[in-house]
Formats: C-alpha cells, structure tokens, sequence
C-alpha cells in the first residue's frame, strides 16, 4: 500500500533546483534513506513531502489524496517529521516537550488524558530518557535533546515519518539504538531518513534515494543503487566499496 | 504546588488585595467605614473616598495589569521571545499616539477612543513585524532593536502631539501617559474586554503551547500558522488598547509577571495564561496603592513604580541570555 506517492515531482529553492519530475512511490513497512551533498536540497525536499515548502511542479499524494487538499491538522495526524534542528525559548519539562507530540490528535479543549501521559512515558523509555521526564529541557546536552525529538515523534504514531538527519548529535551507540527503535516493529510505517552515513542507511534502510547536485536524481533498492560509481558521484568524493562479514561497507578514499 | 492550586491562591490574593487597598491612603479608614461604605448606602465623605475614589481606582488598576500580563503572554508566543512586552515593543506608544490625537480632536467616550487605541497598536505592532521580520526568523536583538527604535518613534509623535495641545489639557494628558490611575472612574470596559480576551486566549492555549516551540515545529503538528499568528496578533493588539485606554502606557508589566508565573515552574499556557492575568492584576494593584501612599497626600504615577521593578529585572535577563 503506498503512503506517499509523487507524481512527476519538482521542487527548487532559491536557485537550487532540488529534483525534477521524480516519480516515486513510498509503500508501508519501508525505510528510504536520502543521500546527497550538503545543501543539494535534501531537508527542502523532505519539507515539502511534508507540506511545507510549495512544489514547483507535479504532485504528492498522501495515502491516494492530494496533499493540498489534506488540511494541517490532517497532515499531522498521518505524517511526522523530525525537523534537523531543535528550538527551545522557553523553559520547559521534558515530559511536556514529548507531550506536545499528541496536539494532532487532541481536540482544542481536551486535555493530555493518563493514556497520553503513559504514551509520553513509553516513548521516554524507548528514548532512554524516562529518568529525564521532569527534567528542564533548556538543561539537555545536544543529543538529550534530539533523542527527546524523537520521542517526541514516536508519541505522534503517524503511519508516515520523515527524518531529517535523526542521528544528528547523537554518539555511535545511540545512532544504532534510534536507527533499530525507527526501523523496527514497523510493518505499517513508512520511514524516510536523510542521513550523512552512508553504511548506517545500508544496514537499516532497504530504498534509498540519491540527490545530485545538479538536481538530477536516483532511486531504487539499497542493493542496486548503492555502489562505488554512484557514491563517488554523488559526493564527489572516491567512495570504495569493501566487503567484511558478508556486507557491504562504503568508506571514503 | 499544583498548577490549579496556585490559580485560587491567586484569585483569593487578588480579593484580599483589592480590600487591603481600600484602607490604603492619605485619609486613614477604619474597618467600620469601609465596611458601611461597601455594604450600606451612605453619603459621608469618608464613604465617598471608598466608592469614589479607591474601589474604582484599585479595580481600574487590576484590569490593566491584567490586561496587559495578557498581551505580554500572548506577545512573546507570537514573537518567541521572553523580553516581549506591549511597551518595549512599542505598541502601548503607538496605541497611546492613537489616544492622544483622538483627544486631540475632542473624542472623549472610551469606545471612540479603544477603537483608536486598537488601530493605533495594530499599526505599531505591524510596523514592528514588518522590519524585524526577515527571512522567517525573528532575531530577538533585531527584534527588540526594532521595537525600541519605533517606541522612539511613538515618543517623539506624543511629544509633538503635546506641544501643540491647549495647555489646559496638558496635564491631564501628561499624567494619563506617564501610566496614571488617578483619573479612571470605570472599569467596566476595560473588565469586558479583559474577560473576552481571556476566554479567546484560553481557546487558543493549547495551540500557543506548540507554537513557543517554533514555527516549523507548530507546523509539524497540524497548526495552521498564519490563522494563529493573524489571532494572536489582533487579541494583544486589542488587550494593550484596552489598557492604554485605562491608564495610559505603563511599562514592563507585560513582561515581568510571564516572567515571575514561569518561574514558578508554570508554563502550560492554559495555566499561564490565567495566572498572568491575575499576577498582572496584582502587580499594577501594588504597584499603584504604593504610588498613592508612598508620598501621601502626593501622587505618583504607576508607571515609575512597575519601570523600578522592570528595567533592572529586563537587563538581568538580557545579561544572563547573553551568557549563555
């Protein structure tokens, strides 16, 4: 069952074009990584999946809608998206900062019920942070506070998740625990991670998607996409391909 | 202490003030009086200071702390910034410009002139967001910049505004913009429109709890931003006409009490929000009976009193934000 599909789709910014007339289908149970240079455009194109920044041209469905037809609040009730950087002007407890992830799902005057408050708690866990819960979130070190993003995210239980650079900040054991926490028990989820390591998008992602500077674009399975040719092209950059343990291993030259 | 707690502690400190307030004064009052004078119908001159004089003055003086607490709230979501306040950002200059001229020009009755004092605040508030407003970001320096350059602006257009008024209404307009309660006599529009106010910022709490976390953020979760922006924006505006019209632009209150409720460890706005409003009630009630008594039989006007407060609190916090 495709979650998101876009028709012919190109977005630019500024003087970047992003991609041109891509058509691309993301099914349930998925997980895309989105590869590419600093500033080809990847955070702007996973902002547009998500609807906030216009399409050039083409279309995105959302579960077979169009995704301007769909209102935000519907939008948010789908789809979530961790955004690459976190803003905090005012203080706060980590416990509300994760609360804040049910709003798509309360009516105006409802309040956060027990369920809510359990929902928050479980995902403090998963996070690793339930001894944070009433922790000032102004007092967090950098990847305290991505990993409270994610948390944040999971409460929301959107069949769809873009992630934006998810690993940002984090040390190489919780790059592994989140990265295993998004992928895993997600047959009715779609993921789409822009990630900067290519080895952590092949060992949890199964399509992945390539951005070329020139705004030309590649999409396909992990196996068939990603190689050496490929890799060294995107990044301009010679990426050899090694094997150890039966896998495939991309490191740069 | 539980939020809701906290909200009847405040309700309850407010009654007690307000009584408090009455003994309050040049001319000493016994329980007695101010009992007879509240309760029963009386015509002697210490019952009249009472009716008269303190309860509306000291009820004049709740509803604009009150109303302004409540447009700091709601400025500082809409502007993500803790030092946002009606009178650093300007809009109580642009509102009292407003007041001024339509004085100017003869308007005396209090809707005539909120009216104006609303036009005169959505223009300044506008002018602000205008030239602060870059690239989708608001840069707390800039936008403070802005505010204080454009409330220079307002000064210098009050300046000229009083240079050519009839010199008989000079000192009535003098004290009224020093922030001065003296010459309220009712409350009642300012009360509705603190009411209405309330009700639609407590309607919009929630959402004002995912704004404070950023644009983007909001967005993520089902906020349309620029409906909530355009609502916020007009419900400040309004609040600080509102309390412009009352008592002229007293400063700070609409940045302290936000300040003093989140310290309290109070930052779900459909909390916030209400506790603002009392705190902010609370604070210009102080404020203003120690601005009758301090130098009793003489006035001061309460502007001076919340500014003592303000300005050393606001440059502590600009000078640990700059720290960190």
């Amino acid at each position: 069952m495709s979650l998101i599909k876009c028709n012919s789709l190109s977005v630019k910014i500024a003087e970047t074009q992003v991609c041109s007339n891509l058509d691309i289908t993301i099914n349930v149970g998925e997980n895309w990584a989105i590869l590419g240079m600093n500033g080809c455009g990847k955070t702007t194109l996973l902002h547009t999946l998500a609807g906030l920044h216009p399409v050039q041209s083409g279309s995105i469905e959302l579960n077979k809608i169009l995704l301007n037809n769909i209102s935000r609040r519907e939008i948010a009730q789908q789809l979530s998206l961790l955004l690459q950087h976190q803003e905090d002007h005012f203080p706060g407890t980590v416990l509300e900062s994760v609360l804040i992830g049910r709003h798509p799902h309360l009516k105006s005057w409802q309040w956060e019920s027990e369920d809510d408050q359990k929902l928050a708690q479980k995902a403090l866990a998963q996070v690793g942070l339930s001894h944070f819960a009433q922790r000032s979130i102004l007092t967090l070190s950098g990847g305290e506070r991505q990993r409270v993003a994610v948390a944040t995210l999971l409460v929301q239980q959107t069949k769809i998740r873009l992630l934006d650079e998810p690993v940002n900040h984090l040390d190489v054991h919780h790059q592994h625990e989140v990265m295993k926490l998004l992928t895993s028990n997600n047959m009715d989820i779609a993921n789409m991670f822009v990630l900067h390591d290519v080895n952590l998008a092949n060992r949890y992602c199964d399509h992945v998607l390539l951005v070329y500077e020139d705004g030309r674009t590649e999409h396909g399975s992990c196996v068939d996409v990603l190689n050496e040719e490929n890799l060294s092209n995107l990044y301009q950059h010679p990426i050899n391909e090694i094997n150890h343990a039966g896998k495939h291993w991309f490191i740069a030259g | 202490m539980h939020p809701f707690s906290f909200l009847i502690f405040l309700v309850i400190l407010s009654l007690v003030l307000v009584i408090a307030s009455l003994f309050m004064g040049s001319v000493p009052l016994s329980l007695q009086t101010v009992w007879s004078s509240l309760f029963e119908a009386s015509t002697q001159q210490s019952s009249l200071i009472i009716t008269e004089l303190r309860l509306p003055r000291a009820l004049a003086a709740f509803a604009t702390g009150a109303l302004l607490a409540q447009a700091g709230a709601l400025m500082q979501v809409l502007v993500r910034n803790p030092l946002a306040d009606p009178y650093i950002l300007g809009v109580s200059g642009g509102a009292a410009t407003a007041v001024l001229i339509g004085m100017l020009l003869g308007f005396s009755s209090s809707i005539g002139l909120t009216g104006l004092a609303f036009i005169g605040a959505l223009v300044a508030m506008f002018l602000v967001f205008i030239i602060a407003h870059q690239k989708g970001t608001w840069t707390p320096t800039r936008l403070l910049l802005t505010g204080v350059v454009v409330a220079a602006g307002w000064g210098a257009a009050i300046s000229l505004i009083l240079s050519i008024s009839p010199a008989n209404n000079l000192h009535g307009m003098l004290f009224w913009l020093m922030g001065d309660l003296s010459y309220s006599s009712s409350s009642a529009f300012a009360f509705s429109a603190l009411l209405i106010g309330l009700i639609l910022s407590l309607l919009l709490s929630s959402q004002l709890n995912v704004l404070i976390r950023g644009d983007k953020l909001a967005s993520t979760l089902g906020i349309n931003l620029k409906q909530l922006h355009i609502k916020i924006y007009i419900l400040a505006s309004l609040l600080t006409a509102a309390a412009v019209v009352q008592a002229g632009s007293i400063g700070f209150v609409g940045f302290i009490v936000p300040h003093l409720i989140r310290l309290t460890g109070i930052t779900d706005h459909r909390f916030l929000l209400p506790a603002a409003t009392l705190g902010g009630g609370i604070l210009v009630l102080v404020a203003d009976t120690a601005a009758r008594t301090i130098i009793a039989p003489q006035q001061l006007p309460v502007g001076i009193i919340t500014a003592l407060i303000g300005i050393p609190l606001f440059l502590f916090l600009l000078q640990r934000d700059a720290k960190q």
